[in-house]
This record gives C-alpha cells, sequence and structure tokens, in this order.
C-alpha cells in the first residue's frame, strides 16, 4: 500500500491552495495514509488548515528557525529526512514546488516526475511534454516516487476534516550558502489569486500600455475576478511577472477566462488549455486564440470593454 | 571565473509537434532543431559576464548524440570558450543529465553553473536544482537578474509571489527565466570559425558518473481536443453566450 508525504504550499499565514489540489492527487493513489509535512519556524495557521483538508492522515509540523523564510536547499534536506518511511513524496507544481522536490529527489537519487495530471497507477502517471501538445505516460522505476502535480488538473478536497498535529524534529545539515533576502509582491489590490480563481481575465500586447490594462482590472473587479497576462504584456512592462499566464508563468484551470489582445501562441494556451469556457476577444479574425475559444468576439477590445462593462451589472457576477 | 554553460538540443520553439501515430514519441524527422531557449539565455547571461570582466571562462557542455555538436558549434559561435560533449545514445532524463553535470564540476571547478530553467521539449524543469543538490551547492532557480558580487551572487527569482530575492555564495547553480535578457544572434564570420573549432568529449565513466534507473516511457499521446466554439457577432451576444454556460447571473 502506498504512504504518501504531501509537501505543504504557505507563506507562515495562508496555506496555498495547490496544497489541497496536491492532497487530491494524492488520494487518487488509493493510499493507505496521506501525511502532510509544514515546514515553519513555529506553530502556524497553515498548520490548522492542513488538518481540515479531507483525507489527510496526520499533518508533520517541522519546527526550525531556518523554517521561517526557506529557501530549496534548507528544505530538500528536511523532506530527504522524512521521505524515507514513504512510498510517495508530492509536492505541487508551483515554483515553490519546483524549485525544492527535484533537489529532495537528487538527494534520493530518483528520477521526479514532473506536472503529473493523471494517476494511473501507484507508479503510472501521466504528464504533459511540449507545452501540453502531447501527454506521455511513464511509470517510475522501484524505490520512492518522487512527483510534482499540475494543480490545475486536480480539484481541492473539502476542509471538513481534523487530522491530528505531530510535531517533529528532524536532525539535518542546515547549509547556510543560501540567504533569503525578501520578497517582492506585485500587490494582487485584493483580487483573488490567479492559481485557484474561479474567473480570470487576461491583457496580451494589444492592450498596447500600461494604463490600459485598467480596463482589465476595472472588468476583474466587476466580475470578482483574477488578473493574468501573457508574456507580452509582462515583457512590455504592462503588468509584473507574476501575472504570466502560460508554458512558462502560470498553469490555471479557472470556469471562465477572458483574453483581450492576446494572439493565441502555443505557449500562452499551454496554460490555459484545463479552463472551463475560453472567451477571446481580438481584432484579427485569424488569431490562433479563435481556435481553442468557446466564445469568440471579432473586434477592437477598446471598443468592447467600455461596452462590456456597460453590459455588466454592477456589483460583482 | 569559469562559468558552465549547460545546452540541450530541442524542437524548434515555432514548430508544431506531431505525435506518432503508434504513440511512441513525437516526430523528430525532419524538424528543425534548435538550443533550448532558456539555454541561449543562459549563454547570453554568462558573455555579458565576460564582456563586463567578471568571467573569464565559459565552457559550453551537452550531451547526446553526435547531433548535439551543432548546438556546441552555436555556443561556440557565440562566445563560449570550450565545447564538451557527453556523447551517448539518447539524452538521459534529468536525474541522470544532473549526475553527468556534477560530475563535470567536479573535474572543471567551475564558479558558476548557468543553465535555462527548463527544456521546452519535456517541460520537466528539474536538472539544475538536481545538479546543485549532488554537489550540495546553493541555487537559484528562474533568475530574472543576476548581480555578481566577489564570493557570492545576489539573484531575483521568478516565483508565483512575485519576485524574490536570494544572496548565494559562489560557486553556485543559477538557472535562467525568459527575463534575464535578449539573447544575441551569431555572427556570419563567427559561424564560420566555430566551425573549426575543437569539441572535447567526456564519457560518464571518464569522470566516475553512474547512472540510476530511470522512468518508463509507456506511450506519447496528443492531448484532448479543445471542441471549436462559435464566434459572435457583438457584446450583447458575448454576455448572452456566456450567461447561456451559467457562468455570468
Ligand atoms: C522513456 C522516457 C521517460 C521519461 N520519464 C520522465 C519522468 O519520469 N519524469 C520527467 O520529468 N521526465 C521524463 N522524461 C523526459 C526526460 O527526462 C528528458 O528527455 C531529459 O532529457 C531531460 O529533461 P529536460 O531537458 O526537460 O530537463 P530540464 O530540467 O527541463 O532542463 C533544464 C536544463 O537542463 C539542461 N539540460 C537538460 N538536458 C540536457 C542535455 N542533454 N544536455 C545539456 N544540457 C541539458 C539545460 O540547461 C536545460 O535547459 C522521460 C523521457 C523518456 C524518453
Ligand atoms: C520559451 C518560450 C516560452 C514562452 N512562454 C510563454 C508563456 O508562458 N506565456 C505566454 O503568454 N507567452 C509565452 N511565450 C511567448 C509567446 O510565444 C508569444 O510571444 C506571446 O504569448 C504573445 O503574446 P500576445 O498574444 O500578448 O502578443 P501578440 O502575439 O503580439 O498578439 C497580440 C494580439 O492582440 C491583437 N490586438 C492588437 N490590438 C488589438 C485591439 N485593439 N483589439 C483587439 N485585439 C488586438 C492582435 O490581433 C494580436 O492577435 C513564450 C515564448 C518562448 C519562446
Amino acid at each position: 500500500m502506498s504512504k504518501v508525504l504531501v509537501i505543504a504550499e504557505h507563506d507562515g499565514e495562508i496555506l496555498n491552495p495547490s496544497t489541497s489540489r496536491t492532497v487530491a492527487c494524492a488520494l487518487a493513489l488509493g493510499p493507505e495514509a496521506v501525511d502532510v509535512a509544514v515546514f515553519a519556524e513555529a506553530e502556524t495557521k497553515p498548520v490548522q488548515a492542513a488538518a481540515r483538508l479531507n483525507g489527510v492522515t496526520r499533518v508533520l509540523l517541522v519546527e526550525h528557525a531556518a523554517n521561517r523564510s526557506p529557501v530549496a536547499a534548507v528544505l530538500a534536506p528536511q523532506v530527504y529526512a522524512l521521505a524515507r518511511d514513504y512510498t510517495h513524496v508530492l509536492a505541487p507544481a508551483t515554483t515553490f514546488g519546483k524549485d525544492v522536490l527535484p533537489r529532495a529527489a537528487a538527494l534520493l537519487g530518483v528520477p521526479q516526475v514532473s506536472d503529473v495530471m493523471r494517476v494511473i497507477d501507484r507508479n503510472v502517471f501521466e504528464r504533459p511534454i511540449y507545452a501540453g501538445n502531447a501527454l506521455e505516460t511513464i511509470e517510475t522505476p522501484p524505490g520512492i516516487v518522487v512527483a510534482t502535480v499540475r494543480t490545475a488538473s486536480f480539484k481541492a478536497v473539502p476542509e471538513t476534516g481534523s487530522a491530528p498535529v505531530e510535531k517533529i524534529s528532524l536532525d539535518f545539515d542546515c547549509p547556510t550558502h543560501t540567504r533569503f533576502l525578501r520578497v517582492e509582491g506585485s500587490s494582487a489590490g485584493g483580487r483573488p489569486d490567479l492559481q485557484s480563481a474561479r474567473v480570470v481575465v487576461s491583457g496580451g500586447r494589444g492592450l498596447g500600455a500600461k494604463e490600459n490594462f485598467d480596463l482589465i482590472y476595472a472588468l476583474a473587479d466587476r466580475l470578482g475576478a483574477a488578473v493574468g497576462a501573457s508574456r507580452a504584456a509582462v515583457d512590455a512592462g504592462f503588468v509584473p511577472n507574476d501575472l504570466q499566464v502560460g508554458q512558462t508563468g502560470k498553469i490555471i484551470a479557472p470556469e471562465l477566462y477572458l483574453a483581450f489582445g492576446i494572439s493565441g501562441a502555443i505557449q500562452h494556451l499551454a496554460g490555459i488549455k484545463d479552463a472551463g469556457t475560453i472567451v477571446a476577444v481580438n481584432k484579427d479574425p485569424d488569431a490562433p486564440i479563435f481556435e481553442v475559444a468557446d466564445i469568440g468576439l471579432v473586434g477592437d477590445l477598446f471598443e468592447v470593454l467600455p461596452t462590456l462593462l456597460e453590459a455588466l451589472p454592477k456589483g460583482g457576477s | 571565473m569559469k562559468i558552465l554553460v549547460s545546452v540541450k538540443r530541442v524542437v524548434d520553439y515555432n514548430v508544431r509537434i506531431q505525435v506518432k501515430p503508434d504513440g511512441s514519441g513525437v516526430m523528430l524527422d525532419g524538424v528543425k532543431m534548435s538550443m533550448n531557449p532558456f539555454d541561449e539565455i543562459a549563454l547570453e547571461e554568462a558573455i555579458r559576464l565576460k564582456e563586463a570582466g567578471k568571467a573569464t571562462e565559459i565552457v559550453a557542455v551537452a550531451l547526446g548524440p553526435q547531433a548535439v555538436q551543432e548546438q556546441l558549434r552555436s555556443a561556440l559561435a557565440l562566445g563560449a570558450d570550450r565545447a564538451i560533449h557527453m556523447p551517448l545514445d539518447t539524452a538521459p532524463q534529468p536525474i541522470n543529465v544532473a549526475r553527468a553535470l556534477a560530475g563535470l564540476a567536479r573535474r572543471e571547478n567551475p564558479d558558476l553553473i548557468l543553465m535555462g530553467k527548463q527544456a521546452i521539449d519535456d517541460d520537466c524543469n528539474q536538472t539544475p536544482q538536481m545538479v546543485a543538490a549532488l554537489l550540495d551547492w546553493p541555487q537559484a532557480t528562474f533568475a530574472s537578474r543576476i548581480e555578481l558580487n566577489d564570493k557570492s551572487a545576489t539573484v531575483a527569482r521568478e516565483v508565483d509571489a512575485g519576485l524574490e530575492f536570494l544572496s548565494v555564495d559562489l560557486p553556485a547553480v543559477i538557472s535562467a527565466d525568459l527575463r534575464l535578457n535578449v539573447p544575441r544572434y551569431p555572427k556570419l564570420p563567427d559561424i564560420m570559425k566555430a566551425r573549426r573549432l575543437p569539441i572535447e568529449t567526456a564519457t560518464p565513466e571518464d569522470l566516475g558518473v553512474e547512472f540510476v534507473p530511470e522512468a518508463r516511457l509507456l506511450k506519447v499521446a496528443p492531448p484532448p481536443k479543445r471542441q471549436a466554439g462559435r464566434k459572435v457577432a457583438s457584446v450583447d451576444e458575448l454576455v448572452a453566450a456566456v450567461r447561456e454556460r451559467g457562468l455570468l447571473s
């Protein structure tokens, strides 16, 4: 039987929703136990949040001063120390999981499966390659399975559980060669998180200028939506990098995705393949985005966005 | 200061790939191959560090069949001082690429290893982290800005929450994200000159590297196709169509 260790992602205050989706992937393994490891400086809110996730057997709280703002070099040896009691170690395929887990896999001397989209068997998985333009099914070799989970492919579990919390003290060499300095967050202006939002409004190069993105923000606020962007919009400095959606940005699965002035390059589409409904507004009738859009409107976004704002009721969806 | 840069040969990012009908892989015959875009960025960064007088030697390395020498020649044309080919029938998976690169690093003793954050064919995003683990060096992945100091580097990393800043002691492994720089194109005379430059070889055995078991590929399939949607003629129709799907009140 499988015993799964899930590495929690949190910022000391909030348990990232990616953790819940990773637990969902763990449960798809039909496991005997799913333990969630929370690495923290001391007991924090995310510990309690992890205990509420349905299907979790135990929450392991690993307290260490270096876990205040931990870097991969500090976390990987701790994951390694815990991992030996498990058949599977999972983390979300967010920038957090992508940074930490391969480092732990290398210490364990096993390959890592990146971006699990589907569990076929306890050691057979489906994952995307070529920006999601092909899916490979792979079988891991004997030994611990280490994998990151494409969170857009799994639904969050309900939060009605009450798993016990155990404090674990680990004996590990804590490196000092890597020092966390700071994070400069782009304030999302109180908008929902891009990776878990139900509705996302995105803008591309077609917006033309930073100020014009106000139209996107206005629509997002009207819909209670998160804001996303293409790489071209980020590169042009219209919006910060953490709004980029795509192969090398965020992979999202909102119920509704609205794309304005985005051409639909494969690298962008890679990020929205799991979206429920895609709406595209583009002035070029041949833009590739229309090949995947459920609802397309050929038109000038500078005319469409204001009209759309008029047409929508004020005060959220 | 010596910089090791890894370059991977991948299907060019403009190619629309096709899955083979028998599900054994992706069609590669006659398909345009290029240096992985993130490796171009890593190499460009190394070149700029050399131009700024901070680096003295750039060593490019590629693993795989003979054909990867084409990408090593591109690296030489762009400004790498040396190129090392690790000949293998196929490119190994990240854990073994990492073991080979760590083995090479033990011999070459670079002060910095610059790599792409992911290869755009397999999208694994693992190898740099694994190299760093095997060498017990610091890692700074998804770098969009690197400032080299004497014995350390300050790196801005593109993370989900914004930009994270780290300070890492050297030697370190740094993986390049898209916004680190914009790579240059090689000049024709440099391409011609690079054709005549030597390419060294090193095998995993030379380096005392042992490979571990890899995952087995069972099949490759095209992703489920999205149903082609419909076009609407006006904003009102658009709103109606979204409402029909129960997505707006
Ligand atoms: C049978 C089979 C099974 C597979 N199973 C898995 C699996 O279980 N999990 C999984 O994640 N992938 C799997 N893959 C994909 C495989 O691991 C990749 O083909 C491997 O070559 C390296 O992945 P990557 O280049 O995407 O690494 P990444 O980590 O995405 O690459 C990052 C960087 O590493 C460097 N690099 C990588 N390869 C080379 C190279 N050959 N030469 C020089 N530099 C290089 C480059 O700088 C690159 O930018 C499988 C492939 C096959 C054929
Ligand atoms: C290795 C690699 C990784 C990449 N990763 C990503 C990624 O993660 N995410 C990503 O998005 N891209 C990524 N890209 C870039 C990608 O290839 C495209 O360049 C990018 O997505 C284009 O962005 P865009 O659609 O906003 O711009 P463009 O392609 O320039 O399209 C702009 C569109 O706006 C339309 N438009 C212009 N004005 C108006 C108007 N007034 N009204 C309506 N429509 C208008 C135009 O018709 C056009 O279709 C990557 C590229 C590489 C090489």
